[in-house]
């Protein structure tokens, strides 16, 4: 059993998709949302050995699983985990279960295939994140996009077509300059399309800068980085709560996971060569987004370009070439996971009872909410970065390394210190402070057990990441120094 | 026996987190009485513990250890621990006691409100996150608590959550100081970077050697590392003591409920800064750059915030405007490395600017939450132990010999007279005049309530809390036992917390190594070859410029506000200008607003629209969209349009074609 744990982790959610597409129909959506709720914890359950059984002093691959698919090209069904892997399947295995709880009550239309559509996707993210072999992360790569496009243009809002549109061509441009590089990556490693290999292949400059830019557009889409952002907010808009929650959790996390697994040990010398782009663009990212974020108008927007904004902070850290940047990266996107669900889910209770996202309908929550205004401010002060939260801490670890590199990058990421705390707060005070003064936040009742449930155990997660990290930098540690060496070696021919 | 006390230093901060969690999370059940029965017992239990470490360091004992690993990547380990020493130690005292006596007095004053619970899990929370700041042995923790302290003051500003003020005041508050924080982990982020350690043992052990190095942030302009790190720092404590020009948070912050004026914006948090500088001693020390720039900054907020007080009209305001000429005061010490100076005044300010507020309290209580001191007046005789105390706690804040607050002060402008740095002239004059507007906004404010004609049945004013408004028939009446007892309690130090304690803080090896003065600046060593006894002190200062500067303030405004009211009034319309931009407070708050809430917005929106919108959106991604529709509408005949057909479609095909591939080998 424990041998195909990978396995069970990417198929096991899968299969239950595919349950509950064949048992439920709208006639029986009760049993539907069962089926997914067992499949979804299963899922979970299935997936906890990798923390119980993983050793955190190797760098090696983990719970590999290694058979030939396609023997002719030499494609291998090839699983393994590091500890940079395998917290973001944790990560994804658990919010697949909030996402079944959260869209409980709220989705009423074709409740089997919103289920199934979570859990499948569910488990093409973990093949994302466990895949070894090229084709096989390209295949999960490309395929967790369908889901999602499904989500967003089956249960999304009035503009869901343009946004899924959008969506799904950003994303999907983007990663056929990949799918060109993984194929030339083949004919120079001699015919392996091994990830692994790869990172041991020679390569010459112009190769390496070639492919850099086609990894880059690729990832840097998915992040989203400055300038590719714009297919974000959209989406965040349209999608519904659930879509909204696993996009920000986890789809942007594939994007930067995609920087570890190829741009850097692959390309080591461009990634140094083209430091100054990627910083740039993460700098942008921190200063130029945490601006926009602060004038907009829609809760749901606000969110997404604070996540443009703290994924700034992931590359950031990647870029400074040290453990306390990349592991800062790292920590800044489980974190980032916690937080941003919180958010959405927060915004989703309050449109479920308001059917509004618009932050002037709002105003003086903090009356006919209490627990609820408790809550959100914790998630609030997380997203600002308050010490003691999950939110502090890969900020900190991303500040201080860049204050090692270069004073000015440190500088430029600190003022989200004073950004972030604006456009989160500033949001805050206008929806749950004050007087009321919208007749329907008046008949806003607070949240009931099962939101207070879906909140209760992100705010302990994010408590709990704040006060003591140790443990999530633990499992990193000897794979990011593994990693680092990679990239210190110089792969020029 | 020392194991004995490390479980004791846990207690200290964790019985009011306790407190605090079960006043917070289960307020509904332990109800009202529980709330603040469960909160005055934690941190009665921290007081008593925090005296028992007092004695132990008095004794001779620091300790400095770990509590816990927050972090480790490979060597690098960030921890939580705590740092005991006579400076902490003192701290905690002040933190505790002071916390103590504003939890007893919340009985009192938030009697009527219906948050009676939050409330008090929100100070003892405070109390907790302060008494972490003070002590952490390394700058991870002492920044958490500073940004802990941070979120516990915007709580509380805005308490009153329906209060449209109150709720400016409190973002206000945390973006400004937010500011400063930027400056401050942007300093941590340098000491890191070049000590390898956020442990304070290691980082002031390495210092020395690391004084001449200089870091260059502009090609060609190298500036000295100890000179960037002291100033980023300070920045941070600039921020989080309301020093110009980042002052503007802490008047506003007076929309809060009185209680936490008192302990949060005028005792404790507001002097983390003062406080950080002071056991930073062994860095500061070897910049007399970042000296010099202390040195000034704290001259002008304790002359220019001064000035504003003469002019305010809201009670709590004129103790705010006095609060943060206080802390400019402490400020202008640690610029002239007279550490244990600011500690000192920052200790005997806690005790007479927390009575002065609790008094004000009490005198709002009896005003039915009316602040506006034209509209009070002759009270005297009607609340004769707030009076009293208030007598006192003014009198210590002029600096009258033999009371704390004159000790304390004398000493700053004795420290700022004899500083050599460059700025220390002016820092004189500035605290030296300072002494004159101190008095005579005191006494101003003094005179109008306690004194004079009773003008509290004239106006109404506006009621600056909620419940204002009810029952304004009777003459006022002395505020209830848990209100008057706290005033009593914080009198006894304001007297003669001073006269006590100078000696050995000031002079003896009290706070030992806990802070370090460099030879060069040998000011503290000055002041004692000057010093011959409290007493003497005290006598010896009938016959100096000080006292008769505050003799004149308090004479002046006597006369202005017993004798001629008429004369202010023509006074400020003589100089309307003057007198409107000292209403106006400079104008730093619309300068401010203007600039940054205003210009953040602007720039926002137009990156926004322009950026993303018109460019990003408009021409690359919906124009190449467009372009792809025109040469769609050519083949459209052979598309069904919906994307994930072709989705699918292409996998399938994939797998389909791969597979036959393989099949074919």
């Amino acid at each position: 059993m424990l041998n195909n744990l990978l396995s069970l982790v990417i198929w096991v959610p899968i299969l239950a998709g595919v349950v509950v597409l064949v048992t439920g129909s709208d006639r029986n959506a009760a049993l539907a949302r069962w089926v997914a709720l067992a499949g979804a914890l299963l899922g979970l359950i299935v997936a906890l050995p990798l923390v119980t059984g993983f050793d955190t002093t190797t760098p090696a691959m983990q719970f590999v699983e290694n058979a030939a698919w396609i023997p002719a090209f030499n494609i291998h069904y090839h699983l393994g985990v590091d500890g940079i892997s395998m917290p973001l399947i944790l990560l994804n295995s658990f919010v697949t279960v909030l996402v079944v709880i959260a869209g409980w009550q709220v989705i009423q239309d074709k409740v089997a295939q919103y289920m199934a559509a979570f859990l499948i996707m569910s488990g093409l993210i973990n093949g994302v994140f466990a895949a070894l072999d090229g084709i096989l992360f390209y295949v999960f790569f490309e395929a967790m996009l369908i889901p999602l496009y499904l989500i967003i243009g089956v249960w999304g809002g009035p503009n869901r077509v343009y946004a899924a549109f959008k969506f799904f061509l950003y994303t999907l441009l983007g990663s056929f300059l990949m799918l060109v590089s993984m194929i030339y990556l083949y004919f120079q490693s001699g015919g392996s399309f091994d990830i692994q290999t790869w990172h041991t292949t020679t390569l010459g400059m112009t190769a390496q800068t070639l492919m850099f830019f086609a990894f880059l557009l690729a990832f840097g889409v998915k992040v989203p980085m400055w300038p590719v952002h714009t297919w974000l907010p959209d989406a965040h808009v349209e999608a519904p709560t659930g879509g909204s929650v696993v996009l920000a959790a986890i789809t942007l996390k594939v994007g930067a996971y995609g920087f570890l697994r190829f741009i850097l040990p692959i390309l080591p010398d461009a990634s140094h060569e083209l430091t100054w782009l990627v910083v740039t663009l993460s700098l942008i990212a921190v200063v130029y987004i945490g601006l926009v974020a602060l004038v907009q108008a829609d809760m749901k927007k606000l969110i997404a370009y604070s996540s443009i904004a703290h994924m700034g902070f992931v590359t950031l850290g990647f870029f400074m070439f040290n453990p306390l940047g990349l592991e800062g990266g790292l920590v800044q996107m489980i974190s980032h996971g916690f937080v941003s669900a919180a958010l959405f889910l927060c915004i989703g209770v309050m449109y479920d009872r308001l059917h509004s996202r618009q932050i002037k309908d709002y105003g003086g929550l903090a009356s006919r909410m209490p627990v609820f205004a408790a809550l959100f401010m914790l998630f609030a002060m997380a997203n600002s970065g308050l010490p003691a939260t999950s939110g502090f801490v890969g900020e900190f670890m991303v500040i201080m390394a860049a204050s090692k590199v270069n004073f000015w990058f440190a500088f430029v990421a600190a003022t989200t210190l004073i950004t972030g705390a604006a456009y989160t707060l500033w949001m805050y005070k206008r929806v749950v402070f004050g007087s009321v003064t919208n007749p329907h936040v008046e008949e806003m009742s607070d949240i009931n057990p099962r939101e207070i449930l879906l909140l209760g155990v992100l705010a302990v997660l994010v408590l709990a990441m704040g006060l003591y990290p140790k443990p999530f930098t633990d499992v990193m540690h000897v794979s990011v120094v593994d990693l680092l060496a990679h990239v210190a070696r110089s792969k020029l021919p | 026996m020392r194991v004995d006390m490390q479980t004791l230093y846990l207690v200290v901060p964790l019985a009011p987190l306790f407190g605090a969690i079960v006043a917070g999370l289960f307020g509904r059940l332990v109800g009202r009485t529980g709330a603040h029965v469960v909160t005055i017992a934690g941190v009665a239990v921290s007081f008593i513990a925090s005296v028992l470490v007092f004695q132990d360091v008095l004794a001779g004992h620091t300790f400095n250890g770990t509590i816990y690993t927050w972090m480790t990547l490979g060597d690098l380990r960030f921890e939580v621990g705590f740092l005991i020493d006579a400076l902490t130690a003192m701290m905690m005292l002040v933190v505790t006691f002071v916390s103590l006596m504003v939890h007893v007095y919340t009985i009192g004053y938030m009697h009527d409100d219906p948050g009676y619970q939050r409330f008090f899990s929100y100070i003892s929370l405070f109390t907790f996150s302060m008494l972490m700041l003070v002590m952490s042995n390394n700058f991870l923790q002492l920044f958490f608590g500073w940004e802990a302290v941070g979120l516990v003051s915007y709580l509380l500003i805005g308490f009153w959550y329906t209060k449209e003020t109150a709720i400016y005041a409190n973002l206000k508050a945390f973006l400004v100081n937010r500011v400063g924080d930027f400056g401050f982990i942007l300093g941590i982020g340098l000491v890191l970077a070049h000590f390898g350690s956020l442990d304070y043992a290691t980082v002031f052990a390495k210092a020395p050697s690391l004084a001449s190095e200089t870091i260059t942030l502009w090609p060609d302009t190298p500036w000295m590392l100890m000179s960037v790190i002291g100033i980023l720092l300070f920045i941070g404590a600039m921020g989080k003591s309301a020093q110009f020009p980042l002052h503007v948070w802490l008047p506003d912050s007076m929309e809060g409920p009185t209680p936490i004026s008192a302990l949060i914006h005028a005792a404790t948090m507001v002097t983390a800064g003062i406080f950080m500088v002071a056991r930073m001693s062994p860095l500061y020390e070897l910049s007399d750059t970042a000296l010099s720039f202390i040195m000034v900054i704290g001259a002008i907020t304790a002359l220019f915030m001064g000035f504003l007080g003469m002019v305010q009209n809201d009670i709590k305001r004129v103790v705010a405007y006095s609060t943060l000429s206080q802390l400019g005061y402490m400020t202008v010490a640690l610029g002239a490395s007279a550490y244990s100076v600011a500690v000192f005044h920052l200790m005997t300010h806690a005790f007479f600017k927390a009575l002065l507020f609790l008094a004000a309290g009490s005198v709002i209580i009896a005003m039915h939450h009316n602040q506006d001191i034209r509209y009070m007046g002759g009270l005297k005789k009607y609340m004769p132990i707030t009076w009293v105390t208030s007598l006192i706690g003014s009198l210590a804040l002029i600096g009258t010999p033999f009371l704390s607050g004159f000790y304390s002060k004398e000493s700053i402008i004795e420290a700022a007279k004899m500083s050599h740095l460059p700025g220390a002239g002016f820092a004189y004059f500035a605290v030296l005049a300072g002494v004159f507007v101190t008095a005579f906004y005191s006494f101003r404010m003094y005179f109008l309530v306690f004194h004079g004609k009773e003008r509290f049945h004239q106006g109404h004013g506006h009621g600056n809390e909620p419940d204002a408004h009810h029952g304004h028939d009777g003459p006022p009446h002395e505020t209830p036992w848990v209100v008057t007892g706290p005033l009593l309690a914080l009198a006894l130090p304001s007297l003669a917390i001073g006269y006590m304690t100078i000696e050995p803080m000031l002079f003896g090896d009290f706070f030992g190594r806990a802070i370090y003065v460099a030879d060069r600046h040998p000011v503290m060593h000055e002041l004692n070859q000057e010093f011959h006894g409290a007493m003497e002190m005290g006598l010896h200062a009938l016959a100096t410029l000080p006292f008769w500067l505050a003799v004149a303030g308090v004479g002046l405004s006597a006369f202005f506000y017993l004798k001629r009211p008429d004369i202010p009034a023509a006074i400020a319309q003589r100089f309307s200008f003057l007198h409107r931009m000292l209403l106006n407070k400079y104008w730093f708050d619309e300068l401010y607003s203007w600039v940054f809430a205003k210009g953040a917005r602007a720039l926002g929106g137009s990156l926004w629209r322009r950026g993303d919108q018109n460019v990003i959106d408009g021409f690359f991604v919906n124009g190449s969209a467009h372009l792809v529709e025109r040469f769609s509408r050519l083949v459209r005949a052979f598309q069904s349009g919906y994307i994930y057909h072709y989705a699918f479609a292409m996998l399938i095909g994939v797998f389909a074609l791969v597979t036959w591939f393989a099949r074919l080998n």
